[in-house]
Parts: C-alpha cells; sequence; structure tokens
C-alpha cells in the first residue's frame, strides 16, 4: 500500500508559471507478491488462515477465504503502514470514552491480531483438549467465532468481539478488494455478486435499464484480453 | 526563528474550491498572490490517473487522499460536561488533504439553497411565531439575499459546468425542474445527465404519489464542456468513483478540472504546498493582519507578510486558526456570547434500503456517478407547512445511485448473518436488486446553543498546538424532522416495488464514527451583527477588516441541501467585493 507520506518530507514545493508535469509521475499501489510471510509466525498464519475460511467457507459459489487469498492479504496490510496505524492520532492521553467517541486503544492493528491471536490459541488449547483454533473441527471453530462474535468466547488480554470485528473487517476488505492486494483470486467475490469490476465507463449501459451487464469483469491488473 | 519571505498583496491559506476561487479572481485583478496548502500538489494525471483510480480499498476504506488524523485532528464530545477525546480515526466526515481540498473527493452534488435559507429567522418567526422555535435554536439570518446571492450561484455553476434542468427561470415554473428553488437568471449550462433504472422509477413512484421529480443539479458532466476560463471538462463515464475519489476522465468539476490550469498560467500567482499555516499574525493594534507564519515540511518557520490574508482552509481549520491566532472572541456556551466558534452544524442523514425481488429487477449498481439522481423538494426548507408538525427543517429526497463498489455497498435483509455461507448468498441474492439509499434524506440541522468549538485543553497536534474541539449532539427537532421524512421517502421506495423496505432512521447520540457527509458548517459565521458573527456579508471579519474568511465556517445554519454550490457562490460574492469596494478603499465594507 503506497501512502504518499515518505516522499512529502523535508521540501515544500513551489508552483509558478504552469502546472508541474514530470514524465512517468505517478502513485500506483505496490502489488502483492506471493511468498513468505511478511508479518504473522506460523502459528499466527495458520489461526488466520483457518479463520478467514470459516468466515469465507468454501462453497458452490466460491473458493474458501484461505484459498482466495484473505490471510496475505492481512499479512501485507498489517506489515505496513496500515498495520502499523501510522495515519492515526495517535498520542495520548488514551482514555475509554463513549461508543461514539470512536476507538481509543493505544494498541496498534498489528499489536492486536499479535495479542488476540495468542490467547486465542490458548483458550482453544484450555478448553478443545490441547488444540489450537486451527486443529480444531468446523463446527468446533464456527463455535468459536460464535462466541468472539458476541463476546461470550473470552480472550486473556483482548477484547473478543472487537477482535472479531477487526478481523471480520479486514477479511472482507480483502475479499471485496482488487486482486492486486493479495485477495480477491480471480475476481471470485465479484464474480459472485455479478460486479463487473474497474470498468470505468458505463456510458452505454446507463440507459439499458433492468438488463444485466455483459462486460467481463476486470481488476487493475487483469482483463481477459490481456497475456499475463 | 521564522525567516521573513518578500511581502505579498495577498496571501491565501488552503488551495481547495475557495482557495482556487479568490486566487484566480485576486490575480486576475492584478495582485501579487500566494496560496500556502497544507497538502500535496495533486493533478489528475498523477494523483489518481484512470489505470488506478478506481481502487475502493485505498481511497474509500483506507482515506489515501484524505488528511492523516497523525498530522491533525479534532477532538469531539457529546455534552459540555464530557471530556473530548480525539478523532483518531476519521468516521462522521471526511478531511480533504492537498490541492483541490474537498472539491477532489466530492459527489459534485452542486445544489443552491432556498431563498428563504437566507432569512432563515425572520421567515420562521413570521411564519410560525417566535415561540415556535426551540428556546435553545440559534437560527440567525445570513445577512444577504437572494438577489445578492443568485448571479455569485450562476458564476459558479457556469464554472463547474453544472448538469441539471432548471425549475424557476427568471420566475417561470419550468416543467421537469425542482418548482421549488428560486428564480434562477439563466438554466444550466449543460443538461442533466442520463439516469439509471432505479432513478426512472423512483422518480416515476414519486409522481405517483403527487410529487415533481427532478434530476439532481450535478457537476458530473452529461456533455463536454468549457467553461469561461477555457478549461473544458469530459463527459461523465458513469463510472461509480465520485465521492472519496479523484475523478480520473476530468468529468468532475474540482479545481483541477475548472481553475487551476488557467490559474497557473497568471505569472503573478504562486502556490506554495506542503506548507502548514500556523496562524495569522496580527500588528500591535491587533485590528490588522500582517500576514501568516508557516511550517514547512522539515518544521522550518517562514513568515509571509501580506496586506491581505483570506483564510479558505476547510472550515474546521478557518476556526481553529481564529482561536490560536487571538481573532474575535471565542464563543461562550454558558452566556452565549462570542463569536469564534459558534452555530456548528453538520447535516441530518437518513434512508431506506429497498430490497427488491431479485428476478424481476436489476439495478446495476456500480453504473453509476456522484451526483445523478432523481429528487424531490416538497419536505425541504419551508416548502411545506412545519405548523401541524412541531419542528422546523427538512431535506431533498433522492434516490442517488452513487456506487456499487462491493466493499461499501453489499446491502443485506435484516437478520442475516455476519459471516458464512448465509451470508454468501444473501450478498449474491441482494447486490444487482436493491435500491441502497442510506443517505436517500438529505435533512439540515439547523445551530443551537450547546453545539459549538473551542480549543481543546488536553490534546494536542505535532507542534504542540491545542486541537480544535467538537462539542455536537443531535437535538429533538432535527430527530423528529428526520424521522418524517425518512417515512415519506420510505412510501416512495415501497412505491417502486420493493418488497422490503428497511428505514434507516436518524437516532441520536451524534456519533463520530459514523459518515454523515463532510458538511461541516459554521464556527465563524456570517451576519448583520458583529455581537452575534464573526464576519460581515462579505465574509470580511468584523475585527480585522483585512482578512476574509471564505467556506462553510460563514454558514448560521445548514440546509437540507449539500453546501459547495453556496460556498462557491459566497466566494464568487466576496471576491466580487473585494474587487469592487475593498480594493478602492482598504477597511471595513459594513460599518456596525
Amino acid at each position: 500500500m503506497a501512502l504518499c507520506i515518505a516522499p512529502a518530507l523535508a521540501r515544500a514545493a513551489t508552483i509558478k508559471g504552469g502546472l508541474p508535469w514530470f514524465p512517468g509521475a505517478g502513485d500506483p499501489p505496490t502489488p502483492v507478491r506471493p511468498g513468505p510471510w511478511l508479518f504473522f509466525t506460523a502459528d499466527e498464519a495458520a489461526a488466520v488462515e483457518a479463520l478467514v475460511d470459516r468466515l469465507i467457507p468454501a462453497d458452490e459459489l466460491t473458493p474458501g477465504g484461505k484459498d482466495v487469498g484473505c490471510a496475505v492479504f492481512i499479512d501485507r496490510q498489517l506489515a505496513g503502514p496500515q498495520g502499523r496505524y501510522e495515519a492515526r492520532y495517535m498520542s495520548g492521553p488514551f482514555q475509554t470514552g463513549t461508543k461514539q467517541q470512536g476507538d481509543q486503544s493505544p494498541l496498534t492493528a498489528s499489536q492486536h491480531y499479535r495479542q488476540a491471536l495468542a490467547a486465542l490459541d490458548r483458550a482453544c488449547r484450555d478448553k478443545y483438549g490441547d488444540k489450537a483454533f486451527a486443529q480444531l473441527a468446523d463446527a468446533q471453530k464456527d463455535q468459536v467465532i460464535t462466541g468472539l462474535e458476541k463476546g461470550s468466547f473470552k480472550l486473556d488480554g483482548a477484547e473478543s468481539s472487537e477482535f472479531f470485528k477487526l478481523l471480520l473487517k479486514d477479511t472482507q476488505n480483502g475479499f471485496f478488494a482488487d486482486p492486486i492486494y493479495g485477495a480477491n483470486k480471480d475476481m471470485a467475490a465479484w464474480k459472485m455478486i455479478g460486479f463487473p469490476g474497474t470498468h470505468y465507463d458505463y456510458r452505454d449501459w446507463v440507459e439499458r435499464h433492468n438488463q444485466r451487464v455483459t462486460l467481463p469483469t476486470v481488476s487493475m491488473t487483469s482483463h481477459p484480453d490481456w497475456s499475463q | 526563528m521564522a525567516q521573513k519571505l518578500p511581502a505579498k498583496d495577498v496571501v491565501i491559506v488552503g488551495l481547495g474550491w475557495t482557495g482556487s476561487i479568490l486566487s484566480y479572481e485576486l490575480a486576475d485583478a492584478g495582485l501579487d498572490v500566494i496560496a500556502i496548502e497544507r497538502g500535496p500538489w495533486r493533478d489528475t494525471a498523477t494523483s489518481f490517473p484512470i489505470s488506478y483510480a478506481q481502487d475502493e480499498l485505498r481511497y474509500r476504506i483506507q482515506h489515501d487522499m484524505f488528511l492523516r488524523p497523525a498530522q491533525m485532528t479534532v477532538t469531539f464530545r457529546n455534552k459540555p460536561s464530557e471530556t473530548a477525546l480525539p478523532v483518531r480515526h476519521l468516521g462522521a466526515f471526511m478531511l480533504g488533504n492537498g490541492v483541490g481540498g474537498g472539491g477532489l473527493h466530492w459527489n459534485a452534488e452542486t445544489w443552491r439553497f432556498l431563498p428563504s435559507d437566507f432569512v432563515l429567522r425572520s421567515h420562521l418567526t413570521e411564519r410560525y411565531g417566535a415561540n415556535f422555535l426551540p428556546a435553545d435554536m440559534t437560527v440567525q439570518d445570513w445577512g444577504i439575499t437572494w438577489d445578492e446571492i443568485e448571479p455569485h450561484y450562476d458564476t459558479f455553476e457556469y464554472l463547474c459546468g453544472t448538469s441539471g434542468t432548471a425549475g424557476n427561470l427568471k420566475g417561470k415554473i419550468q416543467d421537469g425542474g425542482n418548482p421549488f428553488e428560486g428564480a434562477r437568471s439563466r438554466p444550466y449550462p449543460t443538461p442533466a445527465q442520463k439516469q439509471p433504472f432505479s432513478h426512472t422509477l423512483y422518480a416515476k413512484a414519486a409522481r405517483e404519489l403527487g410529487y415533481k421529480p427532478f434530476p439532481q443539479p450535478s457537476g458530473n458532466l452529461s456533455q463536454p464542456y468549457t467553461n469561461p476560463l477555457g478549461v473544458t471538462l469530459g463527459q461523465c463515464t458513469y463510472c461509480g468513483y465520485c465521492e472519496w475519489f479523484g475523478c480520473a476522465n476530468y468529468s468532475k468539476a474540482s479545481p483541477q478540472t475548472t481553475i487551476l490550469p488557467a490559474l497557473l498560467r497568471k505569472p503573478n500567482f504562486e502556490a506554495r504546498t506542503e506548507c502548514e499555516v500556523t496562524r495569522i499574525n496580527l500588528d500591535r493594534s491587533g485590528k490588522r493582519a500582517t500576514g501568516v507564519t508557516f511550517v514547512d515540511t522539515s518544521g522550518n518557520e517562514f513568515e509571509q507578510p501580506a496586506d491581505l490574508v483570506i483564510l479558505c482552509a476547510f472550515q474546521l481549520f478557518n476556526v481553529q486558526l481564529l482561536l490560536m491566532s487571538g481573532i474575535g472572541q471565542p464563543y461562550d456556551p454558558n452566556t452565549g456570547q462570542g463569536q469564534i466558534g459558534r452555530n456548528f452544524t453538520h447535516q441530518t442523514m437518513s434512508g431506506v434500503i429497498g430490497f427488491f425481488d431479485k428476478d424481476k429487477f436489476n439495478f446495476n449498481p456500480f453504473v453509476a456517478s456522484g451526483a445523478i439522481g432523481m429528487c424531490i423538494d416538497e419536505f425541504n426548507g419551508d416548502n411545506f407547512d412545519h405548523g401541524p408538525l412541531g419542528f422546523v427543517g427538512g431535506g431533498y429526497l433522492g434516490q442517488v445511485q452513487t456506487n456499487g463498489r462491493p466493499i461499501e455497498t453489499t446491502p443485506l435483509p435484516p437478520g442475516t448473518p455476519a459471516w458464512g455461507a448465509k451470508w454468501k448468498q444473501a450478498l449474491r441474492d441482494n447486490y444487482l436488486s436493491a435500491v441502497t439509499a442510506t443517505s436517500g434524506v438529505h435533512g439540515s440541522m439547523y445551530s443551537y446553543r450547546d453545539n459549538y468549538f473551542d480549543l481543546d485543553p488536553t490534546y494536542k497536534d505535532r507542534f504542540g498546538r491545542p486541537l480544535l474541539r467538537m462539542t455536537m449532539d443531535f437535538h429533538d427537532n432535527e430527530l423528529k424532522m428526520s424521522a418524517y421524512l425518512t417515512d415519506k421517502f420510505a412510501e416512495i421506495v415501497q412505491k417502486m416495488g420493493a418488497k422490503q423496505v428497511v428505514k434507516h432512521v436518524r437516532k441520536g447520540p451524534y456519533d463520530v464514527t459514523q459518515y454523515q457527509t463532510s458538511h461541516l458548517c459554521g464556527g465563524a459565521i456570517m451576519g448583520g451583527d458583529p455581537k452575534s458573527s464573526a464576519i460581515n456579508k462579505y465574509l470580511q471579519s468584523w475585527d480585522v477588516p483585512n482578512l476574509f474568511v471564505q467556506g462553510a465556517t460563514a454558514f448560521p445554519q445548514n440546509a437540507g441541501y449539500n453546501p459547495t454550490g453556496t460556498v462557491g457562490a459566497l466566494a464568487y460574492w466576496s471576491a466580487a467585493a473585494i474587487r469592487s469596494q475593498y480594493l478602492k478603499n482598504p477597511g471595513p465594507l459594513v460599518h456596525a
């Protein structure tokens, strides 16, 4: 994720005499590459792959959350500025406020995952005969996730329902984001709902009322007519 | 120690819509103008080109174009009795950053307010009596009339190329337009945009219920247009990436697509980006601004002297700069005295989701633009009799298909699980056949004694300056208004043939995490009396006559429309007064 922070440091630009233009200038996103985990430990990755695979189970509509890349998406996000909450106001004092005042936690997203995932495996080992979350049967995994959602499955050192919200949001963001960020493999989520992707021109369709758009699904880096 | 720079005639603080308009108008008058902008330079080809502009994760979810709270934010509380806490992550409103400001990331809904909106207190008092208004409601007249502001709405619309259908041309009501609008001197510069299925269905249902639907005035253009400055915009392609995004097609009106190319050609204009103004400097009398102090990204401090200072930052930051510079008297909610910080308003948004039979309806929600739409105005402002209803205010009710971006717009019927196989099936079954109109009711928010700004006693920005503190809550009047309008809107969507209509009613308390438009207003309002307003009818500071404060900061209360049309009109009105009156005889344009 390219945030435009670094290039701005230590200079003020003066613009005068015409529109500034530089050949080849741009700020495109950095594509996620397959490869080793950048943030997760092996145990954390196993848990997250198992979690996303229950949040988005494989069925006739799409492959599961693991196979469409949701764990990879979350890993790459947590390893970067989003995981470090670089854009957030993170100065103290930190105090609990009303719901309307929003998140006041001093934890970054990556710290939140690290604490909650460790606590999740500890809690599962306690309850399910020394099995980590990833080793549970699907029905048990769903029980645990439902407990996290309701806040009834307690995590030591983390608020379970808050962690559930963060995990669900990140999983679903990855599922529906452009595949350039590592999930939504083959645009599976977009095809499932009938979103044709990143077309930038529907002038031919605006007045074709009540007709299903028949354009091929495309993303920022893929089009059926392009060679890979 | 600040390094002192060569003096300029005019320093403009912030290069969004109002900064661009004032820079152009004053450079055109021959003045030496410098604009200082906190964020980076942004242009279409580099910052949001067609190869990656359509990135929902980056721009919508991760706020790539917005001000990062790490750099600057505000604190928030509902009541003066609470401790305000920082807005650590933007939620209820988005704050632009960089050249173009909010004019880059808006939907481009380009409305005019109603003539009665500008004389609101007089109008409501005359029609309903003074006792009809809640005791703590602090609505005011603006100090200007419809006839004064109308030519400047016209100028802004012809700058933008706004696409729409006139409803009232020089007093004659026109078929197909908004019959409630104030008399306009000319038609819109370009015809209304084409409308997708859900809009025509909404308009048909509205007509059947006796209303007069009309196309929303749009800054996403129906056809190419060359404006009076010689800048050409392209035709909107209904891509569905407007609000939160920059437009890669040059078809959404913004400073970039309407003014900056012409402005940058003027040799007497200069923009300095990535520089943050930290205060307005005053001379010893406190009655004259001598310029501004700013810091660059290395933390080096500079002083920019100028004869005329124009505040064109976003509403919140205009107020913060006034408070931090010691200009005017800070507002005190206990006494109601003081001008800086009073009458802070936002919008009261609500709406519905209509779920339709998927075998009969396909709305293609992604075929969209930020400002297409069909609207009715029967329940806006004082277009209807509030007497029996017990509230004042209103809003337009519109079906505005802004997007089908799948992270944001995945409507699900109540009771759908949040994850798992049933969640997936519900997504598939509803995405194409739901009308997501959760912002279809664009309600006003009137001003109250206890909704205001001051400086936070605890939280600081990265330079150690106090953050602005917002104290804001919904009042019963707005919640009643919103409930009444939401019911009316739900009837129309029901009439479209929905099998289920789910109301999203606005409830209190005001929540800083729930997006409700970026239409923050007030804090240094215009008016006829220096006791109850910070600036006069020309947006000139009562206290410091060589300081003008632009933008929605000036609104005494917010109407049931998007504010940018009025912000642009006020900027042209103020610029005209500076050019025709102030420059000839610098000093107060209104004597209190």
